[in-house]
């Protein structure tokens, strides 16, 4: 079943200049982006900086206006007024890029996770201080640091406590965006390991924000390639390494360093090759403005951004 | 001559805290020769950064004990008069963001030509100009006499690095230092800013220190490989033995923690990097990390051992090591990964 649908989803910045103020233009941060995921699948949204996926992340949880387009999530338009936005909140939570700055420096760790608690369930001061000692043993840090503050936690035990938050209110999809771009690669490893366990145990639904193909490649069953606000590719995780089809996910899958030494050259040939292809055939994939064109569907489960011609 | 460029001998860096001094960088000897790339990786904390400050003399208020040789001649705790003959124009440094290390106040043009009327002082303006906007080409800015006249803020992130590489390379260093040069860029930017630097080493026969968290960046640049933790060289190798003969518990740790491909689970490494004030200065600092390790396979005083021409690895605890997930018996006896 699908959990969360998004169709044709907009987020347009409005320029401003001149003495009035008025809007002379638009950045089209998400310019018409659809996909679906489905219920325990980890979905994996790839681009550069500036590629609008963050801001499609920030999109779908309502904590940036949307120009146009719906949001489904378990069924229910979140994106009209009628909704009652509030309860969906509570299913859908989102996991925050930097720990150091997503972790309020004055509050306490209790205050912290135990926020999303004190907004949706009326607990006792006893009840709450159980729940969220029982969410920090499951995100695997000691129940006697409830007292303590974010300052004196490391940079991966931070990103867990911003976890603890996210889960404590038992979601059913989490957007996590970049959750471990911060983190060196031995803490990087803990978290994902441990939002894959959390992941079977409570069956989340992640949908996971990333700039890092090496890491998406590890986490995600279905994988979108952004760039300028839209889609250029979307498809399996086979699709995307295997057999990608659009000229700038090529270029991607290329520049991620190898981690064998012996293929050094082998690897550098071949950026070189997709260089001179990228820089012959830009044309052929990119349009007037430098954008990608719609998608066409070339298998069940592979969508690529190419001209119309069939 | 001989080929060696660098020498750090016995380099100990300490910081001063709360009147005590704690050494960031414990005992490291190492060696750059000519035309090579020395890849330096380790977490953070790991003390490589200061390191590379050690050696270019820019920490303010650090204790510098050992020997820092530079093209024969011994350059630790140099007078800055001294090193600034030096720095900028022998010996050079890319710094790791891009954004702080330029001045936001200063055209790209004026900062390039800063180094040069240092180090050139009887360059004509005219020369000089033209070798900025040579320089700019070299690194791959498009519209080079255009972007002389921007500044900073006008430029992408991967622009602002190419500006800082420029300043480096200005007075075509010997000895070229690039602390995390590609860590805040994108996967594509990071392509062309290593394929730069390659081609610089290549044209320019420059040693090149290479310091990065990065082992995909590792496996593709260097030559000979130095893993750092705690302040300590816990292995030095060639880059091919690194990546499939590691033997130091955290090589093969940090190895395992990468995602590749086929594995379902990442290993981690228990436990955090010790901060400065609360590091073990006695026995195997790695000890503490690898618990189920029994303590008697380490070393009272962990030194490095050659088990390979070129292959230097601390602590004898290598020789025990397993990872806690598979079966003891098969790592004790049998050759670890293969």
């Amino acid at each position: 079943m699908a959990i969360l649908e998004v169709e044709d989803l907009k987020v347009y910045f409005p320029v401003k200049a001149g003495i009035f103020n008025r809007t002379v233009d638009f950045i089209k941060a998400v310019d018409g982006v659809s996909f679906t995921i489905e219920e325990g699948k980890t979905y994996g949204l790839v681009g550069e900086s500036g590629s609008g996926k963050t801001t499609t992340g920030r999109g779908i949880i309502g904590l940036e206006t949307i120009t146009s387009g719906r949001v489904v999530f378990n069924g229910a338009d979140v994106t009209s007024r009628k909704s009652k936005s509030k309860d969906m909140r509570k299913d859908m939570q989102m996991i925050f890029q930097d720990p150091y700055s997503s972790l309020n420096p004055r509050k306490r760790v209790i205050d912290i996770i135990a926020e999303p608690l004190r907004n949706y369930e009326r607990l006792s001061k006893i009840e709450e201080k159980k729940r969220v000692q029982e969410l920090l043993e499951l995100v695997g840090l000691s129940p006697e640091s409830i007292m303590k503050y974010p300052h004196e936690f490391s940079g991966g035990q931070r990103q867990r406590i911003g976890i603890a938050r996210a889960i404590a209110l038992k979601p059913k999809l989490i957007i996590a965006d970049e959750p471990v771009s911060a983190l060196d690669v031995s803490v990087q490893a803990q978290v994902l390991n441990f939002m894959q366990d959390i992941q079977k145990e409570l069956g989340l639904t992640y949908l996971f924000i990333s700039h890092d193909l090496g890491i998406v490649k590890h986490m995600c069953d279905e994988i979108a390639i952004m760039y300028k606000g839209r889609y250029v590719e979307q498809g399996t995780k086979y699709d995307i390494f295997q057999n990608p089809q659009h000229i700038y996910t090529k270029r991607l899958v290329a520049a991620i360093p190898d981690i064998d030494p012996r293929n050094r050259e082998k690897q550098f040939k071949f950026r070189r090759q997709v260089q001179k292809e990228y820089e012959s055939s830009y044309s052929n994939y990119f349009d007037n403005e430098g954008l990608a064109y719609g998608l066409q569907s070339i298998s069940d489960t592979h969508l690529v951004a190419l001209p119309e011609r069939g | 001559m001989s080929n060696k460029l660098l020498e750090l001998q016995n380099l100990k860096t300490s910081f001063r805290i709360e009147d005590k001094y704690y050494a960031a960088v414990d005992d490291v000897s190492i060696t750059v020769n000519k035309n090579e790339v020395l890849g330096i990786v380790g977490e953070s904390g790991s003390g490589k950064s200061a390191l590379a400050f050690s050696v270019m003399g820019l920490h303010n208020r650090a204790k510098i004990e050992g020997n820092i040789v530079f093209k024969g001649k011994n350059i630790a705790n140099s007078k800055p008069s001294h090193l600034n003959k030096i720095r900028g124009d022998a010996m050079a440094m890319i710094f790791q963001d891009p954004l702080t290390a330029l001045n936001p106040l200063m055209k790209i043009g004026d900062q390039i030509a800063e180094t040069l009327i240092l180090h050139r002082p009887n360059m004509s303006n005219k020369e000089r100009t033209e070798h900025v906007i040579e320089l700019l080409n070299m690194v791959g800015i498009p519209r080079p006499v255009y972007v002389y006249e921007q500044f900073p803020h006008e430029l992408s992130g991967g622009m602002r690095q190419r500006v800082v590489i420029a300043i480096a390379i200005a007075n075509r260093p010997e000895l070229l230092i690039a602390d995390e040069p590609t860590t805040a860029l994108d996967v594509t930017i990071q392509a062309q800013i290593l394929d730069l630097i390659r081609t610089l080493k290549n044209e320019m026969h420059a040693g090149i220190i290479l310091i990065t968290h990065d082992l995909g960046v590792v496996a593709e640049m260097a030559d000979r490989v130095a893993v750092m933790y705690a302040g300590q060289i816990v292995e030095i190798a060639d880059v091919h033995t690194l990546f499939e003969k590691s033997k130091h518990p955290y090589t093969r740790s940090l190895l395992n923690s990468v995602p590749a491909e086929g594995q379902d689970k990442l290993h981690v490494i228990q436990g955090i990097v010790p901060g400065l004030k609360n590091l073990p200065r006695k026995g195997c600092r790695f000890s503490h990390r690898i618990p189920w390790v029994d303590p008697s396979h380490h070393e009272e005083n962990p030194e490095l051992h050659e088990v390979a021409p070129g292959h230097f690895v601390r602590c004898t605890c290598y020789k025990h090591f397993y990872f806690p997930d598979e079966t003891k018996e098969v790592h004790i006896h049998g050759n670890p990964r293969g």
